[in-house]
């Protein structure tokens, strides 16, 4: 079933009543030639590209609840490619790539809204700093342009431009940056990568990895055995568990981040905007619901809902920003189990046991990297060779040294990311 | 959350820093492998369930804490001092 335009005329001509499940719910087969655990929007964007880019079909994506519920169901949506470093920047920029073409390519709407993120600085240096980013973003052929207090009382009349404490010198704009559909993400792929021929398998988790002579047989699973050549893991905060059960420790300590929706609002915030003085980041749902978060709690947890302190900080630094929102009321708050590296990068890439790879800590902005994480594991496991977006993405660098990835600059180390 | 330090009290967390997993204590020698660092510095049990971390009492008493609590129910099971632990090195 393809959608179009015409599609949906006639099926709203005949009362909606021929529109088919977007993919079929098969039990698993005895074998496959690759499995992925996790069928998130990582898992099933690396099972669409298998299918897609090399022709790999028998497939199967391992779920131990339904597609999509975990982080990728549950997030704050934001796209965009403004990374600095080598070995990030270029990952990333392709992601923003992929994300602009994706409708057409899955014949899905995602509702992917380039609607332009702003970075904010308040001081000299973080202007300097931006100014920087800019240019290195412009230099690998990403979109940057730094703007005036002049621009920004145009673009962002609400926000606080009195603050003593935290005047605002100016701004970075990605203009092609903006926010996606999340759900519509991993539903997009999952139909795309069901068309092609993979077994999407739900309520079925891992509970064990058969592994011959240092070689992945397959996989045990609550639905039973299953058999494969290569088994490909991407499960996000459960990283390390799913990893323990191959015998492998991880560089991950897994995080709490909290984020919130305030009630459905008219049309007020058109952008994506960040504060660079506190932890708050906002944007405006197409619902009309404020979506806005900040840092992690800062300690070590799988509870899924976080604590009051960093709720009040995050509340108190958009209050701070844009007092307007002061008036909204909150909806809901919920908090996701984030997979924290220790340089705060990701890594994807095959482990001590052969034929088993791993694809993790995206730490908290796993969202934007669907795309290009997907495509690039996709590589890795095809041809056991490392795609060239994501060549540094590997657990080498924390052993050497060498290709560390700290964008904050604050160093290679558990907690301070 | 709320942390019971053994000097001051029952306390909130934002008094507190954390450090992160108390194998922090367990520091390797500087003639250990390199592989023995990178253990200590990088790799993480990670457990969902009971685990030992390092908070420091910042706006408090100023000491370091071993704390035994859940991740998943975040519920703090027992708090030590670092020193009465038996695990600093001199």
């Amino acid at each position: 079933m393809r959608f179009s335009a015409l599609r949906i005329f006639k099926e709203g001509l005949t009362g909606n009543m021929n529109w088919e499940p977007h993919w079929r719910n098969p039990s698993p087969k005895s074998k496959y030639d690759v499995i992925i655990v996790g069928g998130g929007g990582h898992g099933l964007s690396t099972a669409y590209y298998l299918a897609k880019n090399h022709g790999i079909r028998n497939v199967a994506v391992l779920e131990k609840g339904h597609l999509g519920s975990g982080n990728i169901g549950r997030n704050t949506t934001i796209v965009r490619s403004n990374y600095l470093l080598p070995g990030n920047s270029e990952f990333y920029s392709h992601s923003l790539k992929l994300w602009e073409g994706l409708e057409a390519d899955l014949n899905y709407n995602v509702m992917m809204s380039q609607r332009g993120l702003i970075m904010l600085c308040h001081s000299d240096g973080q202007r300097d700093a931006f100014v920087r980013r800019a240019n290195a973003m412009r230099s690998r052929g990403d979109d940057a342009q730094m703007l005036s207090v002049q621009d920004l009382r145009k673009l962002l009349p609400y926000l606080n431009y009195n603050s003593a404490r935290f005047p605002i010198y100016g701004g970075l704009l990605q203009k092609r940056a903006g926010t996606a559909r999340h759900d519509a993400v991993a539903w997009g792929y999952a139909r795309a990568a069901d068309q092609r021929g993979v077994d999407l398998i739900q309520n079925c988790e891992v509970t064990g990895f058969n592994i011959n002579s240092g070689r992945i047989t397959g996989v045990e699973t609550t639905r039973g055995i299953i058999e494969a050549n290569k088994v490909a893991i991407v499960v996000a905060g459960r990283s390390s568990q799913v990893a323990q059960l191959a015998g492998i420790r991880l560089p991950i300590e897994s995080h709490i981040l909290q984020a919130f929706v305030t009630e459905g609002l008219k049309p007020i915030i058109n952008n994506v905007v960040s504060f660079g003085m506190g932890h708050f980041y906002i944007s405006q749902s197409d619902k009309g619901g404020l979506v806005f978060g900040g840092d992690l709690d800062g300690y070590a947890s799988y509870a899924q809902r976080g604590n009051l302190p960093l709720l009040e900080h995050v509340f108190e630094a958009g209050m701070a920003l844009m007092p307007m929102i002061g008036k909204a009321k909150v909806l809901r708050s919920w908090g996701g189990i984030m997979d924290m590296s220790p340089d705060g990068s990701p890594i994807i890439d095959k482990t001590s046991v052969g034929g088993l790879f791993i694809n993790c800590g995206w730490c908290y902005g796993g969202f934007k990297a669907v795309p290009a994480s997907g495509y690039a594991y996709a590589h890795l496991i095809a041809t056991d060779n490392h795609f060239h977006t994501a060549k540094n993405f590997r657990f080498e660098r924390f052993q050497t040294g060498y290709h560390l990835m700290d964008e904050e600059g604050t160093g290679s180390q558990h907690n301070l990311h | 959350m709320r942390i019971l330090c053994p000097n001051c009290g029952e306390r909130d967390i934002r008094e507190f820093y954390y450090r992160g997993s108390a194998q922090d204590l367990h520091r390797p020698n500087l003639e250990d492998s390199l592989s023995d660092w990178h253990e200590f510095l990088h790799l993480r049990d990670n457990t969902a369930g009971e685990i030992r971390d390092l908070w420091y009492h910042e706006k408090g008493c100023n000491s370091w804490l071993v704390v035994t609590r859940n991740t998943v129910t975040h519920e703090i099971i027992k708090t030590e001092l670092v020193k009465n632990t038996g695990e600093v090195r001199a």
